[in-house]
């Protein structure tokens, strides 16, 4: 395997849980849900995954545990929101709160203990072609799956009646309610795909990405995944142009660190949330197009009248 | 069964009062739960992290110490939150204004006069207030999101410091150690009452600020602009105030206050720089602010439970041999129940049993 084939692959592997945990708050937003405990339930998996598959042995155990975790979690965020009519930002940011806590006191006995790691697929032949073979034929399972989750919430939200119905309690909650649509239910099934989806984010890191547990292993990519986002304009495929592009900046900046430039690494470090920053100027910079893309009722509360 | 929530004509005054009460018990409840499934007696447990710190005098002093800097960012939180700001990065303005105000005992360790320690303050103070203003200027020179550009920062404040201490800033005589040189005498932020435990004046600086805040609040012309444009941009328009000025208002006061928080535990509790010197303070203190439902004298009693819940867990850890993390689960699921509560402020809950049909169409019509 050629060093860029190398680095290729390891772009890969830091873009997929980024792009995970993106497409899975993209719906939720497209609901008209702002939910910001995507790194508290991502952590959550994180340690579900791997407490499940070091005891039972199977990551693919670990990785469906921390989907249920995650889809649990966010259950907690949509009975305060939707139904208790809570403020968005400030009950997300109670969710991650809480699942730093939870994971770090859950996690405890798991620190330094060796984890299970989730095998790379290898389809023979395919896998042999050069520079391309293995990253696209020889990568682990839930790359692919990534790639299936992302096509497949593309075409739900713009190609399918039930994606139609989702955007537009997304744009005009009340319009929406007006015709019959059960508002609430569609925001609380959103809100619990994008917990499934950063649990499975949060299991991808500690089974693949760096197959161990450590406190606050998800380092802030869940809020990296909030702003992947609004970055892409709440498209998929933009999300996945973004997490690619974050990847490659995460790896980058390893490397870097690597060859021992002449660069302090915590500054090398930071480049990734630096990066976040610019790019979150660039994109929200005019003032129109954001306007234009934005689920209207994004973050707004809704009580149905009765 | 269904829940259904009924708008109240007007606020509940009663919940208004209860609620925080209210959310305290439900956490100690379910922290009831959380003991007795690792296995340890609630009972005890709850004692040792709620009651036993607070029976000793020394053990009240440290009680403060933790509370100084919760109030402090929390009081400034409450400004940005109540003029709808969300300023989630005050733990990277908190090691900010620390690094700031630690420039000269470190740079300059022979300068020592009394002007020093004011100095500091000052300099932790400014620190912050530069770091609070960057997602400030962003939000109302962009259009930025300043929920992820002020987290963003709190990660770019915690390398900054690690490579402070590890490299320029590390202590030449300290053995290679990941630290700064200790400060000079002139640079400590002196104990309240030293007979009687390590309180330092960070404290008193908390409770000034809790209550000019509180009088800006309530009684000044600023603190009704800030709840208008909080509540209604548009009707602040309208009544001449400037919600752009008001941004950076915010940003600038919680950084300001943040950084004060910083240079006040570090040269209070700490007496140097370290590549951690915080636990969290500036995300415990969101909790703090609303559990102190956004009133700087409410603050002053949610920061010293907040301070208490740190507290307990150190406790709890040497009693009972309970992870300290169990303190911070507790933490969130505190905030969890006191935005839960305040629901019942604005609303009535009623309870509806598993729906007929009919009940069903009606609604739909309604």
């Amino acid at each position: 395997m050629g060093m860029l084939e190398a680095v290729l692959m390891t772009i890969a592997t830091a873009a997929t849980p980024l792009l995970i945990a993106a497409v899975g708050e993209l719906v939720a937003e497209r609901s008209g849900v702002l939910n910001l405990g995507v790194e508290g339930m991502m952590v959550m998996g994180a340690v579900t995954g791997f407490g499940v598959a070091l005891t039972t042995g199977s990551p693919w155990l670990g990785i469906l545990a921390a989907i249920a975790v995650g889809a649990l979690f966010s259950l907690l965020f949509a009975f305060l929101t939707l139904t208790l009519v809570t403020n968005q930002v400030a009950t997300g940011l109670a969710l991650t709160l809480l699942g730093l806590g939870l994971s770090g006191m859950l996690g405890e006995s798991f620190v330094g203990l060796p984890g299970v790691k989730l095998g790379n697929i290898d389809i023979p032949i395919l896998s042999d072609i050069p520079l391309i073979g293995r990253l696209l034929f020889g990568q682990d399972p839930v790359f692919y799956i990534s790639i299936l989750l992302t096509a497949g919430v593309a075409w739900f939200l713009f190609r399918s009646r039930a994606g139609l119905t989702l955007r537009s309690v997304g744009d005009n909650h009340a319009s929406a309610h007006a015709l019959g649509i059960n508002v609430i239910l569609i925001r609380y099934l959103a809100v619990m795909f994008g917990g499934a989806c950063a649990g499975l984010a949060g299991a991808y890191l500690s089974l693949v990405y760096t197959p161990q547990w450590v406190e606050n292993m998800t380092a802030g990519r869940g809020w990296i995944a909030l702003a992947l986002v609004v970055f892409a304009s709440w498209r998929p495929w933009r999300v996945l142009a973004g997490a690619y592009l974050f990847g490659a900046v995460t790896i980058g900046q390893l490397h870097a660190q690597a060859l021992g430039i002449g660069v302090p690494s915590q500054l090398l470090s930071s480049l990734p949330y630096l990066a976040t920053i610019v790019v979150l100027v660039l994109i929200s910079r005019n003032r129109r197009m954001t306007m234009v893309n934005t689920p209207a009722s994004l973050g707004r509360p809704f009580v149905p009248d009765r | 069964m269904r829940i259904e929530l009924v708008k109240r004509p007007q606020q509940s005054a009663i919940f208004s009062a209860l609620s925080p009460f209210l959310a305290l018990a439900l956490t100690l409840v379910a922290g009831a739960i959380m003991f007795s499934l690792l296995g340890k007696n609630p009972l005890d447990a709850l004692y040792y992290y709620f009651v036993d710190p607070l029976r000793e005098m020394w053990s009240l002093h440290e009680l403060a110490i933790k509370a100084a800097p919760l109030i402090l960012i929390a009081v400034g939180l409450s400004i940005c939150f109540l003029s709808n700001n969300w300023n989630i990065g005050a733990e990277g303005q908190f090691i900010i204004g620390a690094i700031t105000g630690s420039i000269l005992p470190v740079m300059y360790p022979d300068f020592q006069s009394w002007i020093v320690l004011p100095l500091m303050l000052a300099m932790g103070i400014i620190g912050g207030a530069a770091y609070g203003f960057i997602p400030g200027i962003l939000k109302t020179r962009f259009n930025t999101n300043e929920i992820l550009t002020s987290l963003m920062l709190v990660y770019v404040a915690q390398l900054f410091l690690d490579w402070l201490v590890r490299g320029p800033w590390r202590n030449p005589q300290g053995m290679n150690f990941p630290e700064t040189r200790t400060f000079h005498q002139y640079a400590v932020l002196p104990e309240i009452w030293p007979s009687l435990g390590r309180a330092n004046w960070g404290f008193v600086f908390a409770l000034v600020a809790a209550i000019i805040a509180w009088f800006m609040l309530s009684r000044m012309l600023k603190g009704f602009e800030v709840k208008v444009l909080g509540q209604s941009p548009r009707a602040g328009r309208f009544g001449g105030f400037s919600a752009s000025r008001m941004v950076i208002f915010a940003f600038l006061v919680s950084g300001g206050l943040a950084g004060l928080a910083g240079i006040s535990e570090v040269s209070g509790a700490i007496g140097q720089l370290r590549p951690s010197i915080s636990p969290g303070y500036g995300f415990a203190a969101i909790i703090v602010a609303f559990l102190g439902r956004l009133n700087p004298l409410g603050i002053i009693a949610a920061g010293l439970v907040l301070a208490l819940s740190y507290l307990g867990g150190e406790a709890a850890q040497i009693s009972l041999g309970v992870s300290d993390k169990v303190a911070r689960a507790f933490q969130g699921m505190l905030l969890f129940f006191v935005l839960g509560c305040d629901t019942l402020i604005h609303y009535r809950i009623r309870f509806v049993g598993a729906p007929t049909r009919t009940a069903e169409v009606s609604h739909g019509n309604a």
